[in-house]
């Protein structure tokens, strides 16, 4: 009877963690305000990045540092459809698909030139290709105004179907749901899609495949494995996750801009893999959330923290902020250089080569 | 020869300055045993690597079982019945013994991204055969007690006889050994003549790299003697054992 003890431990669990996050945006909203809310909205939109990232870092081993490049396509696939840019008014279940396969076939149209890079030379190309992405979004307002430039395109239509719309509060029975819970609800559906989806393609042949490439690609080509196909493959399902997030971003903000997709983002959503644990689900989730949500807490804390301490503002909270960011990462990668929650495998291969470090020098 | 399963002619490979392999040709008998020796730096292990696709050779044929191989890509060259092991081990150090065994499945198995998230039953199935076979593949090496441990923290000669596991897993017509007794001790050295002798008997021709002369001389069917990329003498062993050549590059008077 111990199995169908541990599966009733387990249904508990799984109940009570979707109770949890069922109440969640009801707590954080009463007791921390609405702006809270929308803070775990980016995080569930993060999570959805940073797992489409740990498909081409974690998983595969490719170092990608454009990776925003993908988010921005998928959001201005989006944006373009549905909004006065074109006057074009497309539902959401076109769009959302549709910025998710322009992602992908971006995906394959940076991996084909990459094919043969590692290491550093892939993260400076890469790089280069966020960039480039950008620069175009940037200027694709002439001849004929495409993106509309920095200006961004504005007025986006939110998701709706019918008379059912998350841009406004809704009304069910005497129960109120503000816009940022209304897609609380879908970020967490879809982030809990992309968990299950990450981790059969972990579990499977292709993800075996995939750790192949990254331990030694030498030997997994003559494994038979064919590794231009492969690597394709976790350029492009990486993508594929980051055009979702894309068309979500812009449908949640009404507004997007060049601005949004700096090199800066592609750092961030790059920390958030590398921090929690690459290649391992759990961890990348976590770091995602916890590097969504650290820098607002210091956000709202370092400014009245100065106040009541010296009476003035010593720092500007900006700069503060992203001074106690970069300290913090400096020390996680000296305390937990495998990151917040490794895989049980990669934490036991830090060790060992701490130890092996360790015993050369003594 | 009656029948070659592996047939290369003419093979040129330079680095540069340096002719790595002149002229190299080699016919390899189906289900033989084949030992291909030479002092260091003799151009042995490129020549393996132009046989698996990773060197891509500068002049030449090269046909296997039929099938005309010449620049062929590592991948082609496995699907065309190819397996090898490295000199300096190479194995998927952060994988399980049983996770090496299952990459070699690859090419056996056809699951793609779909299959995978969408779980279905043939994928289940294909999964679980893949688990089998490997299983199946240690057992056959010997090594089913180490299986759930990383590679990288197996001791030598499990870690040779799990590259030889992983080789077999991609189903070869011809496996290339390239020094696998290397660093064995005596005894280690002789469970692998006898695993070598069972892999030949289960049908599979072997192409062997080897310094141990004692253990190419008693095992294999035909020896080449590579000398700076030149094929200097080919045949049986007792012939190459008393060529004149062999010995001044090779054998010198100690091994006699
Ligand atoms: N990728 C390469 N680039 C340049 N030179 C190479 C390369 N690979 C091999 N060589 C050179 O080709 C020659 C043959 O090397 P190879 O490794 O094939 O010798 P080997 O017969 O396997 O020797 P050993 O018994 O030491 O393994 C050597 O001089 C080596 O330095
Ligand atoms: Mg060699």
């Amino acid at each position: 009877m111990t199995t169908n003890t541990s599966t009733r431990g387990k249904m508990a669990l799984f109940i009570g963690c979707a109770v949890l996050m069922a109440v969640a945006p009801f707590v954080i909203g009463s007791v921390l305000g609405n702006s809270w809310v929308r803070i775990v909205d980016f995080a569930l939109l993060y999570i959805m990045l940073a797992l489409g990232l740990n498909i081409v870092v974690g998983f595969a081993g490719l170092l990608d540092m454009g990776y925003i490049a993908f988010y921005a396509v998928g959001a201005y696939t989006y944006a373009l459809l549905s909004s006065p840019q074109f006057g074009l008014h497309l539902p959401f279940y076109v769009t959302i698909p549709l910025g998710a396969i322009c992602a992908a076939c971006f995906g394959l149209l940076l991996g084909t030139p990459v094919l043969r890079l590692k290491g550093d030379y892939l993260a400076i190309v890469t790089l280069g290709f966020g960039e480039i992405i950008r620069i175009f979004m940037n200027n694709l307002n002439q001849p004929i105004n495409i993106t509309n430039g920095p200006q961004g395109v504005n007025l986006i239509d939110p998701i709706h179907l019918g008379d059912v719309t998350l841009g406004k509060t809704m009304q069910i029975g005497s129960l109120n749901l503000p816009v940022v819970y209304l897609h609380y609800y879908l970020f967490l559906i879809l982030s809990v899609l992309v968990v299950i989806l990450a981790s059969r393609l972990q579990h499977s042949r292709i993800g075996r495949a995939w750790v192949a490439l990254r331990e030694d690609d030498i030997a997994a080509a003559s494994m038979g494995i064919n590794i231009r196909n492969i690597k394709l493959l976790a350029f492009a399902l990486g993508a594929l996750s980051g055009g979702v997030a894309g068309g979500l971003f812009a449908s949640f903000q009404g507004f997007i801009s060049p601005e949004s997709f700096g090199l800066m983002e592609s750092i961030m959503i790059l920390a958030m893999v590398v921090l929690g644990g690459m290649g391992h689900i759990p961890g990348v989730v976590l770091g995602a959330v916890v590097l969504t949500v650290a820098p607002e807490i210091l956000r709202d804390t370092i400014g009245p923290l100065q106040m009541n301490t010296f009476g003035r503002m010593i720092v500007d909270p900006e700069n503060a902020r992203q001074l106690l960011f970069g300290l913090a990462l400096v020390v996680m990668m000296l305390v937990r250089p495998a990151g917040m929650w490794p895989s049980k495998r990669r934490a036991l291969e830090f060790s060992d080569a701490k130890a092996k470090a360790r015993a050369q020098k003594g | 020869m009656a029948d070659a399963l592996l047939k290369i002619e003419g093979i040129n490979k330079r680095f540069g300055g340096l002719q790595a392999l002149s002229a190299v040709s080699l016919e390899i008998p189906r289900g033989s045993i084949y030992g291909l020796i030479g002092p260091n730096g003799a151009g042995k292990t490129t020549l393996f690597n132009v046989l698996t696709g990773l060197y891509m050779p500068d002049e030449g044929t090269f046909t296997f079982d039929g099938q005309d191989l010449f620049r062929a890509k590592p991948h082609k060259v496995v699907a065309a019945g190819i397996a090898r092991t490295f000199q300096n081990i190479r194995l998927f150090s952060e994988m399980t013994a049983l996770e090496n065994v299952m990459v070699g499945r690859h090419i056996k198995s056809r699951a793609g991204a779909l299959g995978a998230v969408l779980r279905d039953p043939r994928t289940r199935a294909e999964e679980a055969a893949i688990r089998d076979k490997a299983w199946e593949l240690l057992e056959y090496v010997g090594i089913t007690d180490v299986a759930g441990e990383l590679a990288r923290n197996l001791s030598y000669g499990h870690q040779r006889r799990l590259e030889i596991a992983r080789a077999l897993a991609t189903e070869p017509k011809l496996l290339a050994l390239d020094e696998p007794a290397a660093g064995m001790n005596p005894r280690e050295t002789d469970d692998l003549r006898q695993l070598m002798a069972k892999v030949r008997d289960g049908g599979v021709t072997i192409l062997l790299i080897e310094h141990d002369v004692k253990l190419v001389m008693g095992l294999c069917d035909r020896i080449a003697v590579l000398d700076y990329g030149k094929r200097i003498a080919e045949g049986v062993p007792d012939a190459v054992r008393k060529d004149p050549k062999v010995i001044e590059a090779y054998l010198g008077v100690a091994h006699e």
